[in-house]
């Protein structure tokens, strides 16, 4: 290396280092969801998620205070292994453990010369004794969290030991139909696909011919009607949700799926016209003119020539409206509540007023940001080619 | 192309055009237009929309007659008793939150936004990090909120299992409870925010650096103008007007800014902002002349920027 490269290098440094920070700042909220939505419930109450690297509760204290006789897996002594699982649930208490430590074990004391640990460190011991007997195994990372949300478990174990034991809640099965719970993310994740992809599919199609009238065909006032609808874009939902939801009520449209899709159709209409319009106008005059000569309708030249050519266009909008739908939480809310839960509502709920713990929701969080996150990487070329013509929406 | 009229072969029947209009004009007319009007119309009745809101007034007490749901949603949650007091509530209520959202929010997210812009620019794996910036715009509001939720966690005095609070007792700090105290509370709400939206603006902001010719930067370095002269001097006047349009199109989602409140404090400890504040009005407190008020208000606020959305798209149309 040379030292012109060496003085390039460090030239970079403080840039590089801001660019770390920031990549950090932004990776990182979204690593500890990840991570805590993979440990065990009692490992997140009682350890912050950056530390699941280390040590699991209680095998230090372990080794400190029992490794010398006992061994490091526990077996060393065959008359007290600790490995069994018979033995260990009679001191599946720190209380109970700490009576055998001050006992006498053949008229020795059990810890010889050493201290009686306090009642934290033989709590943590038990944890470990539980661990290694497999009486409570407490992998560092596990599926379970997922399982629950998954399934609307709101217990307090979790759902696989609940179903084993025979013990679940009452609106628990233990079969595959738990993933209908209307309680469960199984169930909003359906309500959220059943939600979205008619509500992305009406207003493509919608804003694709309005597109078409607006870019290739003549009628008084075009420009005008385009100027208000530019307008429109950034009218609040805030604005519209009253006088509709009570239309609604009376056409009896209020919790029903039609009413959400045709909200969002209509919602999203300025900005599909606008992105379809502009994508149009763009495509070569000399085709449409050509393909008119050849004796072509309107309607042959819009599904034959305009829908083809227009895809990529399709596909930026498409993605929007797609993850628009997928992550509203207003709309979901007023028009559809309780009756069908989509994902979006159920963590809100969840967050609010059920108290479901941290290992609920962020297995929640993360399931509902699935399929967004596949979507968002598959196809990110059209998503910020479509927000690059212009997106002002919501 | 759009301004021009289509070419005359085209023309087929004067209600062609409306064929291919009508599925979406009558969506919008339903769906915006109409409720826009009876929203107004709703801002001058009662709770229930029964009867003229002036109806509910009383001897003695403060009422505006049909603007009354107006007196409500403009000064209900101001103390008028000095202009001292005034001012401490105005900057506690929705309204005040609402002018700190955009100040720091629209602030925050240009300037970050911006910055990784401008350092990425041309590093070897510029498409990976802006990625990542990007990413939680794919996220619902409601994930990012229990994302954050998590981070801000006021844990108990043995143990911190929020990052945030972890790390300043780890320095020896005491632990703090960042969505509770109304000092706290809407910054902390805020930079969720800038947290989702930093990437929407860099990558615009991204785009139009790329498009500020080579030469011009070339000629002024040549003239010995060193990296920050250039960057104030010369790249951002030509990106100026990409600036801008990022700025308004911030306001305006700033304003409409609901979901991240709702799920966090529920515009508890003195969160609250318009937004959501209409949505508490309208269905919680289910009154509806009240929530549309505050509906009015909002969208009176937003006005200016349509009238600069519909300008700049006539400025573009003309320069076809």
């Amino acid at each position: 290396m040379n030292r012109e490269k060496v003085n390039a290098f460090f030239a970079r440094i403080p840039r590089n280092i801001v660019i770390l920070i920031m990549i950090l700042i932004w990776v990182i909220p979204t690593l500890g969801l990840l991570i805590t939505s993979l440990r065990p419930l009692q490992s997140i109450q009682s350890s912050g998620w950056w530390t699941f690297l280390q040590a699991p509760t209680g095998s230090k204290e372990y080794a400190q205070n029992c490794a010398s006789c006992h061994g490091e897996d526990g077996k060393l002594i065959a008359a007290a292994d600790l490995t069994n699982p018979e033995l260990i649930k009679q001191f599946d208490r720190s209380v109970l453990l700490l009576r055998t430590l001050r006992e006498e074990v053949n008229g020795q004391p059990h810890l010889g010369s050493q201290e009686i640990p306090s009642a934290q460190t033989a709590a943590d011991i038990v944890v470990h004794l539980k661990n290694i007997s497999g009486v409570e195994k407490r992998p560092r990372l596990t599926l379970d969290n997922y399982v629950d949300a998954l399934m609307g478990y709101r217990g307090t174990r979790t759902y696989a030991i609940d179903c084993a034991a025979g013990t679940p809640p009452l609106d628990i099965n233990c079969n595959l139909s738990d993933l209908l719970n209307p309680r469960g993310m199984g169930r909003a994740f359906i309500n959220s696909l059943l939600v979205t992809i008619p509500a992305t599919f009406l207003p493509i199609l919608f804003a694709a011919l309005a597109g078409y009238a607006f870019a290739w065909l003549d009628f008084k006032g075009r420009m005008l009607l385009f100027a208000v609808l530019v307008g429109l874009q950034v009218v609040p939902l805030q604005m519209t949700m009253v006088p509709i939801s009570r239309v609604y009520a009376q056409l009896g449209l209020n919790g029903t799926l039609l009413g959400v899709w045709l909200f969002h159709t209509g919602f999203g209409m300025p900005y599909a016209i606008y992105l379809m319009r502009n994508f149009l106008g763009t495509l070569p005059r000399d085709l449409f003119e050509s393909a008119y000569l050849d004796g072509a309708s309107h309607w042959t030249a819009f599904y034959k020539l305009a829908i083809p050519l227009a895809l990529p266009a399709i596909a930026s909008l498409g993605i929007f409206q797609f993850l628009w739908v997928w992550n509203d939480l207003l709309v979901a809310l007023v028009f559809l509540g309780s009756s069908t839960p989509v994902m979006t509502y159920q963590i809100a709920n969840m967050v609010s007023s059920l108290g479901a713990g941290w290992h609920l929701l962020t297995a929640a969080a993360f399931l509902s940001m699935l399929l967004p996150m596949v979507v968002f990487f598959a196809l990110q070329r059209y998503f910020v080619r479509g927000m690059l013509a212009g997106a002002v929406k919501g | 192309m759009a301004g021009r009229p289509a070419p005359r072969i085209m023309q087929q029947g004067k209600l062609a055009p409306f064929y291919y209009l009508a599925p979406a004009l009558i969506v919008m007319f339903f769906f915006i237009v109409y409720p826009m009007f009876t929203t107004v119309q709703l801002s001058f009745l009662n709770r229930n929309g029964t009867a003229p809101v002036a109806t509910t007034c009383t001897e003695g007490r403060a009422c505006w007659g049909i603007f009354e749901n107006y007196r409500y949603a403009l000064t209900a949650e101001f103390s008028t008793g000095s202009v001292k007091a005034f001012w401490d509530s105005f900057w506690l209520s929705s309204y005040g939150n609402t002018v700190k959202w955009i100040i720091f929010m629209v602030a925050g997210t240009v300037i970050l936004g911006l910055l990784f812009a401008k350092l990425v620019d041309g590093i070897k794996n510029e498409a990976l990090a802006k990625s990542i910036l990007f990413m939680p715009m794919a996220i619902s509001f409601v994930g990012a909120g229990v994302i954050w939720g998590f981070m801000y966690d006021y844990g108990t005095s043995q143990v911190q299992i929020g990052i945030l609070n972890g790390i300043i007792t780890a320095l020896g700090g005491k632990p703090v409870s960042f969505l509770t105290q109304p000092v706290l509370s809407t910054y902390a709400l805020i930079v969720v925010g800038i947290w989702i939206w930093t990437g929407f603006c860099m990558t615009i902001l991204s785009s139009s650096l790329k498009s500020v010719p080579d030469e011009i930067i070339e000629a002024a370095r040549v003239d010995g103008a060193n990296e920050w002269n250039v960057f104030w001097k010369i790249t951002l006047p030509i990106i100026m007007p990409t600036v801008i349009v990022v700025i308004t199109t911030m306001v305006i989602n700033v304003l409409k800014q609901f979901d991240i409140v709702y799920v966090m404090t529920g515009g508890n400890y003195n969160t609250d902002v318009i937004a959501n504040r209409m949505y508490t009005e309208m269905y919680i407190n289910f009154n509806t002349g009240r929530g549309t008020a505050i509906a009015v208000v909002l969208v009176i606020a937003i006005i200016p920027f349509i009238y600069m959305n519909i300008r700049r798209f006539i400025a573009q149309e003309e320069m076809r």
